[in-house]
């Protein structure tokens, strides 16, 4: 990983910094103008977030069952990483929802099934944070339980509101907008990898200074 | 196989012999449950008048705040005496002890609902007997979606520092669909005409998460209780 | 089929909660109809060896044997060989005596539990408050039915965490020959205790331990206690030494 590292740098640097003028250059929507482009940071996140769920949630269960350390290193920076990309979906939503729909806050099942998925993960980080020595395991659970019941909460959230009509989210893609789209994807997802590179390496080095700690007192 | 369920109902039966003793814990929750109860309905008005449709909410809401109340009174119980760690070290399968603690809750729990089905029926004007068997059905696998989670949760908090408040932090959350189902399809049974296809959907998404989580549950059992 | 084992191998366990060293490298064995002694301050880590022997705690590096296997792979099985009277005496104390002992005989799957439970409250001298809840005891009494109680499935390896705590002078004296009882059938009892002039007589071995390393025991043949001042006060001049040599490598 360490060699590909800076390539992937150099890379993601040159994709942001091109991205606001291939963004730019897409195509415009007719009906809801520049707030539309809100989609091509909106979505790639949640794409991401919903791919670190699932990392993190591996990452996990390999932790609880083979008491694999470095699993549960991967599985920490996989944690934040959802809270980080959850947090930028549910700040562009809204922002876009207000333009798109006229209200702020709309009961759909895909935001809301976003909306608690981020908070589970909230809940992971609080957990890790405070819950004392131990409590690794106890994160990996909740990480554990929150990915299996991703499904259970996108059907109920789904079906809460029959009484109410559907609102979709999903646009369908314009063959200009496509390129654009797809150019944002690659960039955050190689911002995405390099983030987890960055923060497990972090760990990595935190557990080596608990085991130099450790090994003073031999 | 028959080692599983003997320890399992040992575990269940010591569980009730001990509350049976004092019986605060029974005590204590029911009437917690019925407090949740007036409080909704004082603060959900409409018209000077409780609002009747939010009966199933008001119902679940209760049952889902009682049975945190329940969890970790059972289990400040076992933390005290540190006698969780003496069930550890008896020679059976360890997801044995895991599921005599469940029985015990939800028999805590179904005396809870037994109090609260008809108090809510009776504030709120709600048709408890229209569809009896679909009301249990729904109650039986919401509770055993709560408390299959909520116990593998309360039992790994026992040595955790801010246990009282992680739990729900960590349980709300993950049983949000089981609420969902449960106040929706309280609601589908407590209309003017009752929806049964209804009622029957969220059933059997309530037996699905049931199979789900309880497998879970019983496969992270051991390797969250061993430190 | 049972599963038991007659040696106990203890091979360069370690044992560490984040930053604190509670067990460092520490290697012992124990043969059956032994009584090893472990001795030390507070804090030296007796109480987490004697978790980590009973399995509840899992060592951070190395490994205990019992017999051929070591915990994992001999699995539940194991722990029906195993009696541990910890700190906390793990009884419930709603329940009365007979009560308490009758769950953890039905818990364990043993025969006879009726039976058993009786023989188990006759040693403890506990017959005529065997229906008596458990809250109502004194300390002492408490200790000898939490001891019963590890013992109720007859373990091969007994694991005691300061068993003389809050006995009288016969109820200790009743203990020591109970436990040479059981060496004498087989059993491997391991014990940390403070209560050097009980122990003095009792204990085929000691092990020292000391802020969770092994000290070499002397060999001298003087009473117990002289022989514990004795390792202890030679050890506490150690870590000196190793500060120095650390100086000077800098």
């Amino acid at each position: 990983m360490s060699r590909a590292f800076v390539p992937l740098v150099l890379i993601a640097m040159v994709l942001f910094a091109s991205a606001p003028l291939v963004v730019a250059n897409a195509p415009f929507e007719q009906t809801m103008g520049l707030v539309q482009k809100i989609f091509y940071y909106h979505v790639p996140s949640a794409m991401l977030m919903f791919v670190s769920a699932l990392v993190c949630g591996i990452a996990s269960a390999v932790y609880l069952f083979r008491r694999s350390a470095e699993a549960d290193r991967v599985a920490v920076a996989a944690g934040e990483l959802v809270v980080l990309f959850g947090l930028i979906v549910l700040v562009t939503g809204p922002l876009w929802a207000r333009k798109a729909w006229g209200v702020w806050w709309e009961w759909d099942a895909r935001l809301t099934s976003s909306l608690l998925l981020w908070m589970m993960f909230v809940a992971y980080l609080l957990v890790r944070r405070f819950g004392g020595p131990g409590s690794e395991k106890l994160a990996g659970a909740m990480a554990l339980f929150g990915m299996a019941n991703v499904p259970f909460v996108y059907v109920s959230v789904n079906y809460w509101r029959t009484l109410h009509p559907k609102t979709s989210v999903v646009m369908t893609l314009a063959p200009g907008m496509r390129g654009a789209f797809w150019f944002c994807v690659a960039a955050f997802a190689i911002l995405y990898v390099l983030l987890l590179t960055l923060r497990k390496r972090l760990e990595d080095r935190r557990a080596t200074v608990e085991q130099l700690y450790l090994a003073v007192g031999e | 196989m028959k080692q599983f369920l003997r320890v399992a109902w040992v575990v269940m039966r010591k569980d009730l012999t001990v509350e049976m003793r004092s019986r605060e814990i029974v005590y204590t929750t029911v009437f917690f449950a019925a407090s949740c109860v007036l409080v909704f309905a004082f603060a959900l008005v409409r018209e000077g008048r409780p609002l009747e449709d939010a009966s199933a909410g008001i119902l679940w809401i209760s049952i889902a705040f009682a049975g945190t109340l329940g969890l970790g009174r059972t289990f400040e119980r076992e933390r005290h005496t540190e006698t969780l760690r003496a069930l550890m070290l008896a020679p059976s399968d360890r997801p044995a002890i895991y599921v005599g603690k469940l029985l015990g809750i939800l028999v805590l729990m179904a005396v809870v609902e037994a109090v609260l089905v008809p108090m809510v029926g009776l504030l709120f004007h709600a048709p408890i007997f229209a569809r009896p068997h679909w009301l249990a059905a729904l109650l039986a696998a919401g509770t055993l979606g709560f408390a299959s989670v909520g116990t593998l949760f309360a039992a790994m908090l026992v040595r955790a520092r801010s246990r009282d408040v992680l739990l729900p932090v960590l349980l709300y959350p993950i049983t949000i669909p089981v609420i969902i189902a449960g106040v929706r399809g309280t609601a589908a049974i407590f209309q003017a005409t009752p929806d049964e296809p209804m009622a029957r959907f969220w059933v059997a998404l309530l037996v699905f998460f049931d199979a789900v989580f309880v497998t879970l549950s019983l496969w992270t059992f051991e390797p969250l209780m061993t430190e | 089929m049972v599963f038991d084992f007659d040696r106990l191998v203890v091979d360069d366990v370690s044992r560490h909660f984040g930053r604190r060293r509670a067990l460092s490298r520490v290697s012992l064995t124990c043969g059956a109809g032994t009584i090893l002694g472990l001795l030390g301050p507070n804090g030296a880590g007796k109480s987490t060896l004697l978790a980590i022997l009973s399995t509840l705690i899992a060592p951070t590096s190395g490994q205990v044997r019992y017999g051929a296997l070591d915990a994992r792979s001999a699995g539940p099985m194991l722990r029906g060989r195993l009696g541990l009277l910890g700190h906390d005496l793990y009884l419930y104390p709603e329940l009365t005596a007979r009560e308490n002992l009758e769950f953890f005989a039905r818990l364990y799957g043993l025969d006879h539990p009726r039976e058993r439970v009786d023989r188990a409250l006759a040693h403890a001298g506990l017959d005529d408050r065997a229906d008596d809840a458990v809250s109502g005891f004194s300390r002492g009494m408490r200790q000898r039915l939490a001891l019963e109680r590890a013992l109720l499935h007859g373990p091969r390896l007994l694991l005691l965490d300061e068993p003389f705590t809050g006995l009288d002078d016969a109820s200790g004296h009743a203990l020591v020959s109970r436990l040479r009882g059981l060496r004498g059938e087989g059993a491997m009892i391991i014990a940390a205790t403070h209560d050097l002039d009980l122990a003095e007589g009792l204990l085929d071995e000691v092990a020292i331990l000391r802020e969770g390393r092994l000290l070499a025991v002397p060999r001298s043949s003087g009473p117990l206690r002289e022989r514990y001042r004795e390792t202890i006060t030679a050890a506490a001049s150690v870590p000196a030494a190793a500060a120095g040599r650390e100086e000077r490598a800098r």
